[in-house]
């Protein structure tokens, strides 16, 4: 388990794993909104190419991209048959005196769904997930909410809790490994039974791994306390974010992505959604 | 010198029970003085007050009584600010047992940035002492790579690092070696000397590894609470029957010179502490015989 990594961040070089991790959050929020503005054949359609190309210029392989939209693969189904078999419109596609009518509305819904779903997931874990890494994303976060601070938030607080969380991940997991051969060596058993069964056997494994976990945060506590730490009141930064030039063009760039749907949208074409 | 930069007079300190009823005394009554840019070993068996000793000196734990100087400020006589225990804190760093325990951050160079980021160091100097302190322990190379993957003694001394950054005046070491393989252990007594040695820290090391002690300039014993001995490695090593008092044993090499006296054999010479010195007294004795 050394190898251990934790959240799905792939390592290339591209744009996006270059940018300032806080335009990346902007990015993703505003696409999200892009999303949600689409209405109409033509708009949907630039969304589509509007994906195919983040992915592109993302540089991850397709294979691995592909792999985080297998949990959504339920939601997608069971969403497009809401959509086929619940919308009723004009032009009715199964004859009449079948029991099952499907409308060709419902096909445009659902097929819309899903693109919107699709191109939702993919752009987020594109910004977010692959190109960010966990700590990183932590940073920029405390950076963005700073604001927050004014209202009393205490937005340092949370992402320092995030870094020491994702510090401890592959110590702790580690030692939940060290304890499970520790277990095993004396006859327990994590892999046969009913699932009770096995569920009762990780009870070993958890008691001692959580008596461990406030040991480590106790001794961690006093470690920083000898490092000075008090708050984030007066800390400076090793590593400062900087925006660039490059993030604020693609901000510019998503904003008038945006408000070119918006146009698209005006346009009638085969289906707009009502 | 004429202030010792750590001073205790009968220093106590007495753990509470969970309850608040009962008390048990850790440390009865420890006076001490140490000087600046010593390397002072502190020995004790488990459970004699060694550890309890050190978390006063930057006072994680605060004294019951007696008198606690450190760097010439008084910490024993009226209330702690904030800002003087930063300022003992930066100026007296300690590095613990287990290496896990004490790294914050999930890059190398980051961690080594934690303590000056407390202290609020403008971000320019902060690169430069972040890069001097690696370069001081010789883990530069492994600036950007993550704490969780380095051995244990590599760990160890990035958490020393850590503390260089924030240039303190001495630095204690809390069982550092303890957790670590024998090469960890010689990594990081080598970085401890050259601490003391080359750039002038005081040091503490807490231990009960005798060979440890030997390396120090001056060795305490405290044993159940008290100070039980203390001098040079070779005069606290010649009396083993006090050493075995305090549950604790000489290192093999004196070990045998003394076994040797005792047998009648008689060899010449005070450098029993270490292997070499050891060596050379009996090569004499042999050769003279």
């Amino acid at each position: 388990m050394k190898g251990i990594s934790f959240g799905q961040y792939y390592p290339a070089s591209s744009v996006f794993h270059r940018m300032d991790p806080r335009a990346k959050i902007i990015l993703a929020v505003l696409y999200i909104v892009s999303t949600f503005l689409c209405k109409n054949v033509l708009s949907f359609a630039a969304l589509t190419i509007s994906a195919l190309l983040l992915v592109i210029l993302s540089r991850i392989p397709l294979r691995i991209m592909l792999r985080s939209l297998r949990p959504i693969l339920f939601i997608v189904v069971f969403t497009s048959a809401i959509n086929i078999f619940a919308t009723r419109g004009a032009h009715r596609l199964t004859p009449e005196h079948w029991w099952l009518a499907i409308y060709e509305e419902g096909l445009w819904n659902a097929l819309f769904m899903v693109l919107r779903i699709v191109c939702l997931i993919l752009s987020t874990s594109i910004f977010l997930t692959y190109t960010t890494t966990p700590v990183s994303l932590a940073n920029a976060l405390e950076r963005l909410l700073s604001p927050l601070k004014r209202i009393k938030i205490p937005v340092h607080d949370f992402a320092m809790m995030m870094t020491i969380a994702l510090r401890f991940i592959p110590t702790l997991s580690e030692e939940t490994e060290k304890i499970m051969n520790a277990q095993k060596a004396r006859g327990a058993n994590f892999t046969t039974g009913s699932l009770f069964a096995r569920a009762k056997a990780l009870i070993p494994i958890l008691v001692p791994l959580f008596v461990s976990a406030f040991n480590r945060a106790f001794e961690l506590a006093t470690a920083m306390e000898c490092r000075c730490y008090h708050g984030g009141e007066g800390r400076t930064q090793l590593n400062v974010l900087h925006y660039r030039a490059s993030d604020f063009v693609a901000i510019l760039l998503l904003v008038g992505f945006g408000v070119g749907l918006w146009f698209l949208n005006r346009v009638d074409f085969l289906y707009r959604l009502g | 010198m004429t202030q010792p930069f750590i001073h205790t007079e009968n220093l106590c300190f007495s753990y509470k029970d969970s309850e608040g009823a009962g008390e048990h005394p850790a440390l009865k009554g420890i006076s001490v003085d140490i000087n600046a840019g010593e390397y002072v070993a502190v020995l004790g068996h488990n459970g004699s007050g060694k550890s309890t000793f050190a978390k006063l000196l930057n006072l994680i734990l605060e004294p019951s009584s007696g008198v606690l100087c450190i760097n010439g400020m008084n910490l024993t006589e009226g209330e702690i600010d904030d800002e003087q225990l930063m300022e003992l804190r930066r100026n007296v760093g300690m590095v613990f047992q287990n290496p896990d325990n004490q790294l914050v951050a999930t890059v190398v160079e980051e961690d080594v940035a934690f303590g000056p980021e407390n202290l609020g160091v403008p971000q320019e100097e902060l690169r430069r002492r972040v890069d001097d302190a690696l370069d001081v322990v010789g883990m530069r190379e492994y600036a950007k790579h993550e704490p969780h993957r380095l051995s244990g003694g590599q760990k160890q001394r990035v958490a020393i690092a850590g503390m260089i950054a924030m240039m303190p005046k001495c630095i204690i070491f809390d069982e550092s070696t303890a957790m670590l393989d024998p090469g960890g252990r010689r990594e990081v007594l080598d970085t401890i000397r050259m601490l003391n040695r080359e750039h002038g820290i005081t040091v503490l090391n807490i231990t009960h590894y005798m060979n440890e002690a030997a390396e120090a300039d001056r060795v305490l014993v405290i044993n159940d609470g008290l100070l039980l001995t203390q001098g040079t490695p070779n005069e606290v090593f010649s009396d083993r029957a006090l050493l075995l008092s305090a549950g604790l044993e000489v290192p093999q090499c004196s070990e045998v010179v003394l076994e040797l006296r005792e047998g009648g054999i008689a060899i010449e010479g005070e450098d029993i502490a270490s292997l070499q010195g050891c060596a050379d007294m009996i090569a004499r004795a042999y050769a003279t015989r």
